[in-house]
């Protein structure tokens, strides 16, 4: 990464004439869009930027080295399983062969991307212990609102119409109750104990109030704090004697593989990102993808398109012979509808195949404990210097609550910005909310001893500087292409365009 | 040892022992004994590189994946994009890159999201646009819950029928779920029936009207005054435009949409079998707050250089919770990122010169289907952009299964006579006249035996 | 440390209400400004609209939470304060001088479920 800031927007380095494309001039011109009435056409032409080739070339690159990826290096973000990014996935997902596909084709001329779409569907299924996969939606936060969508469909079917509330545990991340939300559900929070697990007693208590009303409840396990939740079994046994379903957000599935599946818990539907424990890229942002499973007696409640498999046996005129081939359900009435226009981000499905294929079955039951072990590591040899609010074991990530000293001020967003100087991307901090000064951190299975110990010894050195020099700390980074930004400046006058942005000066 | 572990056995012994910890197994004691799964996962063994090339490499021959001349479209075209595309996008600090919440650390993507959002805003006309969705449906299911939410006494959403219905699809799918009414404005000829749509209008109670442009059919539609009788009961005109098209067509600003949605597919993403594409939304300054998904903003940093951040942020999920706009929490970054370096490359002129190529390829190749006399125009007289519908005299599927035999995607069908065509500049006057010619060839008796 | 003005009336999510014969002004607690920190933005309803007690009315906005705004009493709202529409952080710099909304009360007898000052104090701590 730089450390001085390449600042030019593409705007500016436009220049009238220039162009950065070729294209074909030998085509029939016989018809022009002047045939379309002035009615339909736009007044004036777009601002798009006028750039040559290699000035857009250079342009991204530089914005690149503003950058920080998990190829740059150590990148601890608790809850985001940043895992590295498989090369040979990359190679896998860009074949012509596929990039070419529109996917509306017949089903017969793309067997080959049915395959494995209908292959990934199963093997998540084994992964999860579930039954069915549809691989429809592109993110985790739209897998919950399908999961949440197929829950409401099997009430529906059942006439139980008045299962409305959606229990979710105060320490739940603020997607569940906002995918509950826009599911049109109600959001009734569970308790949490101190140590952050799930309040039995208090579940026990809402359900008695209001089960006949309960759609389901969401639950994170491990939890947010990365904490194994120890009475899962009690707790899905409960609600779904109230008649609610299990809902399991897939957010921390890391953790689990080859130690414990989703379904065997007593889940009924799930989300998993793809972009997390399956190894594809965050791409800043997306594109993810999180398939959602459901357990045996849900499956006609996906949405559509999916994929299914078919074996049709003929009467050859000497042996008979099987054809195995793949087919597309674009829907039926069961199915709760659909959540996109085609079959979901197929590319990213891709790469987690590949993921899978290259692991195998023996590799992928070593990913839980390696990342459990990095993060138990960690914790022990941090929890000198960072306050460990809750001791014992953790799954794939811990969280601290601050520095134990904090007399000198500073705080969890200091020593975070001032990991960025040492060349970490920062921790997830502030969140969960339990605590004042959440640091979590998330070190996955693909992180050395070398690694883990040069990032050990650059927090303790960090807690060091903070009784040594806290000034140093609380105006960090300074090794970094910009410096701290005033978000309250960007909230308060929001200039989220060039035009705006050249309006205003 | 596994490629991508790089744990030694010694590594192992000193980092249990830090840890208190006998066997890698005892980190997950604390799992009641009957959550453990304790036998193999049944799923093939590891694949070698070279192994799993060889797969991939059997699962994309002919037989199994064969590539089309692509006619088709219906919300996925097959447009050109510059080699420099993905290239760039391959590059790994935005590929393996997280959500830019440091800001200090995450330049690139925040620069790049800002000038996308400039992009949008400007091909649409719109004020503002966000950082981008999962696609064109969700974005326009987005827009349908914004109208809703937005409306103080409203009974329903219309939906033009000349949506896309994959669209409507999830429309109506989120509207359920979510628990409002949609209703559907019928059309005539391919385009929305003013009349019917005059009717739902003076029965008051409109949150907001979706429609398309070009629509489905590829019909560029005639929108005036559309949005002033919306207004008039503070309804949200939403308008799902395809953006490379709007090189040309009249903006959703122009024809007074509060929201413009749609799928930004066409600008330089490969179709790959429909996805990954990347959603837009884009609306009017004083929607800014009721807009879903992440922005960025303009600021300063305390060196006093401009710098970008994600901003508005408490209209989102993990601030608000269940009264966040969305529950969305990502973007499609990296397919907006595609679009950003597409539209730098293309610019002003590039654009304007696939919208003009796409449609005379169209119109040549509508010509010259309606010349063989074995089609006729499904909406006579209807103006169309790169897309258009036409009907076949004779059985359509072994008209279409013989294209597929000669290597070409000759379209959609989309009712048992009705076949829906596209053409990109990509599309040569040789492919057009070798469709045209495996058409003209085709006798429709033999195929029907 | 928060301040608590004497003589208006507070509920129990931080709203207070300054009453003028059949009028009220509404606006967010001291104590509240400084738990939200910078406001960026204050979402108010318009003239002539409903507002209900105990239903919200708007929200106040800053970088990193977002609070709605319930109503302590029910009304109809005769003047929103506009100078929040640019300069939303006059409610940091005095928060009892710029309220929010000015309410034409419908039943003042709501108002004796509101707090005081010195009972407002007593939930704050």
């Amino acid at each position: 990464m730089n450390r001085t800031l390449y600042g030019n927007l593409i705007f500016e380095l436009s220049k009238k004439g220039r162009k950065g494309y070729s294209l074909p001039q030998d085509y029939d011109r016989t018809h022009t869009t002047a045939e379309l009435p002035e009615a339909l056409r736009r007044k004036e032409a777009a601002r798009l930027p006028e750039c040559d080739e290699l000035t857009v070339v250079r342009h991204y690159t530089n914005l690149s080295h503003n950058n920080f990826g998990v190829n740059d290096g150590f990148y601890p973000l608790g809850s985001c399983t940043m895992k590295y990014n498989p090369i040979i996935n990359e190679e896998i997902a860009g074949m012509k062969a596929f990039a070419g596909l529109h996917p509306l084709q017949p089903a017969v001329t793309c067997q080959g991307a049915l395959e494995v779409y209908y292959n990934l569907q199963q093997s998540l299924a084994e992964l999860a212990g579930l039954s069915e996969f549809t691989l429809n939606p592109c993110a985790g936060a739209h897998g919950e609102l399908t999961g949440l969508m197929v829950i409401r469909a099997y009430h529906e079917s059942r006439g139980d119409s008045g299962r409305t509330k959606v229990l979710i545990p105060d320490s739940a991340h603020g997607t569940n109750p906002a995918s509950a939300a826009v599911c049109g559900l109600e959001v009734v929070e569970v308790k949490s104990l101190a140590d952050g697990t799930v309040d039995v007693e208090h579940l026990r208590q809402l359900l008695n109030e209001m089960g006949g009303e309960v759609a389901g409840m969401m639950m994170t396990n491990p939890n947010t704090l990365g904490i194994f939740e120890p009475q899962v079994l009690e707790i899905t046994e409960m609600v779904h004697e109230a008649g609610g379903l299990m809902y399991y957000d897939g957010a921390n599935l890391n953790a689990l593989l080859g130690e414990c599946r989703p379904g065997d818990m007593g889940f009924d539907v799930m989300h998993i990102n793809l972009h997390k424990t399956f190894s594809t890229p965050h791409g800043g942002g997306g594109p993810g993808s999180g398939p959602v499973g459901v357990r045996e007696g849900l499956e006609q409640f996906l949405p559509t398109p999916r994929v299914n498999k078919v074996v049709v046996n003929y009467d050859g005129d000497n042996e008979p012979y099987e054809w195995i081939g793949y087919i597309i359900d674009w829907g039926t009435d069961s199915s709760l509808g659909s959540v996109g226009s085609f079959f979901g981000n197929f590319a990213v499905m891709l790469k987690a195949y590949a993921y899978i294929l290259s692991l195998g079955s023996e590799n992928i039951k070593q990913v839980g404990p390696l990342a459990t072990l990095n993060a138990n590591y960690i914790k022990e040899c941090l929890k000198g210097d960072y306050l460990l609010p809750i001791g014992g074991l953790c799954k794939h990530e811990v969280v601290f609550d601050g520095l134990v000293d904090k007399s000198s001020g500073v705080t969890t967003m200091d020593v975070a910005k001032r990991l960025l100087d040492y060349g970490y991307h920062a921790p997830t901090i502030y969140f969960p909310l339990l605590f004042h000064e959440s640091l979590m951190i998330e070190p996955t299975e693909n992180e050395s001893k070398e690694t883990i110990d040069a990032f050990i010894d650059v927090m303790h050195k960090i807690a060091e500087e903070a009784k040594t020099d806290p000034e140093l700390v609380k105006t960090a980074p300074h090794n970094t292409p910009i410096g701290r930004v005033d978000d309250v400046l960007a909230a308060k006058q929001p200039v989220t365009t060039y035009w705006k942005s050249i309006a205003d000066s | 040892m596994f490629k991508y572990f790089p744990h030694t056995e010694e590594d192992l012994q000193e980092m249990l022992k830090a840890t208190g910890v006998e066997s890698i197994h005892n980190l997950f004691d604390d799992i009641p004994e009957p959550a453990r799964f304790k036998r193999d996962y049944n799923l093939p063994e590891a694949l070698s590189e070279t192994d799993l090339r060889l797969f991939f490499n059997q699962l994309t021959a002919p037989h199994n994946t064969r590539q089309l001349v692509c006619f088709a479209g219906a919300g996925c075209y097959d447009h050109y994009a510059p080699s420099v595309v993905q290239n760039i996008i391959q590059r790994s600090e935005f590929l393996t890159s997280y959500t830019p919440y440091q800001a200090e650390i995450s330049q690139g993507t925040l620069h790049y999201i800002f000038e996308y959002q400039s992009m949008i805003a400007e091909l649409t006309g719109m004020d503002i646009a966000n950082a981008s969705m999962y696609d064109g449906a969700t974005a326009t299911a987005e827009a349908a819950i914004m109208a809703w939410g937005n409306a103080k006494k409203a009974t329903r959403v219309l939906v033009s029928e000349t949506l896309d219905p994959k669209i409507r699809r999830v429309v109506e799918t989120y509207a359920h779920f979510n628990g409002f009414p949609i209703k559907l404005v019928p059309a005539v000829n391919g385009a929305i029936d003013r009349n019917a749509l005059d009717q739902e209008l003076a029965e008051g109670g409109v949150a907001g009207l979706i429609v398309q442009q070009p629509n489905y059919y590829g019909i560029v539609e005639d929108y005036t005054g559309i949005a002033d009788k919306i207004h008039e009961q503070k309804g949200i005109f939403v308008v799902n435009a395809n953006p490379s098209d709007l090189a040309i067509l009249k903006t959703p600003a122009e024809w007074g949409a509060d929201v413009a949605v749609g799928e930004g597919q066409s600008l330089g993403i490969p179709m790959t079998f429909g996805g990954p594409g990347v959603g837009y939304m884009a609306c009017t300054e004083k929607l800014m707050r009721k807009l879903p998904g992440r922005i960025v903003g303009q600021t300063l940093d305390n060196r006093g250089q401009r710098a970008f951040v994600l901003t508005l942020q408490a209209r989102e999920q993990h601030i608000r919770r269940q009264k966040a706009t969305s529950n969305i929490c990502s973007n499609q970054s990296l397919m907006a990122l595609y679009v950003t370096i597409y539209l730098s490359l293309m610019g002003k002129e590039g654009l304007r010169e696939v919208a003009e190529m796409s449609y005379a390829g169209a119109h040549c190749l509508r010509d010259k289907l309606v010349a063989t006399g074995k089609f006729k125009d499904t909406f006579p007289g209807q103006p169309f952009f790169n897309e258009f519908c036409v009907d076949y005299e004779g059985y359509l599927d072994a008209l279409l299964d013989e294209c597929t035999a000669n290597g070409y995607l000759a379209g959609i069908k989309i009712s048992e006579k009705t076949l829906m065509l596209a053409v990109t500049e990509q599309r040569s006057p040789e492919e057009i006249d070798e469709l045209v010619d495996i058409i003209q060839q085709f006798k429709t008796e033999e195929a029907e035996v | 440390m928060a301040k608590f003005e004497e003589g208006l009336r507070y509920s129990e999510s931080h709203e207070y209400i300054r009453v003028e014969g059949e009028y009220g002004y509404i606006g967010i607690s001291d104590y509240a400004q400084h738990a939200l920190g910078n406001v960026v933005y204050v979402d108010m309803p318009e003239v002539d609209d409903e507002v209900t007690a105990g239903e919200e009315f708007g929200a106040v906005e800053s970088v990193k939470a977002a609070s709605d705004l319930i109503s302590p009493v029910s009304g109809t709202v005769v003047e929103i304060n506009e100078a929040l529409e640019d300069t939303p952080e006059l409610l940091n710099e005095d928060a009892f001088a710029n309220w929010i909304i000015k309410v034409k009360l419908s039943d003042p007898s709501e108002l004796d479920k509101l707090m005081d000052a010195e009972a407002y104090k007593t939930i704050c701590n």
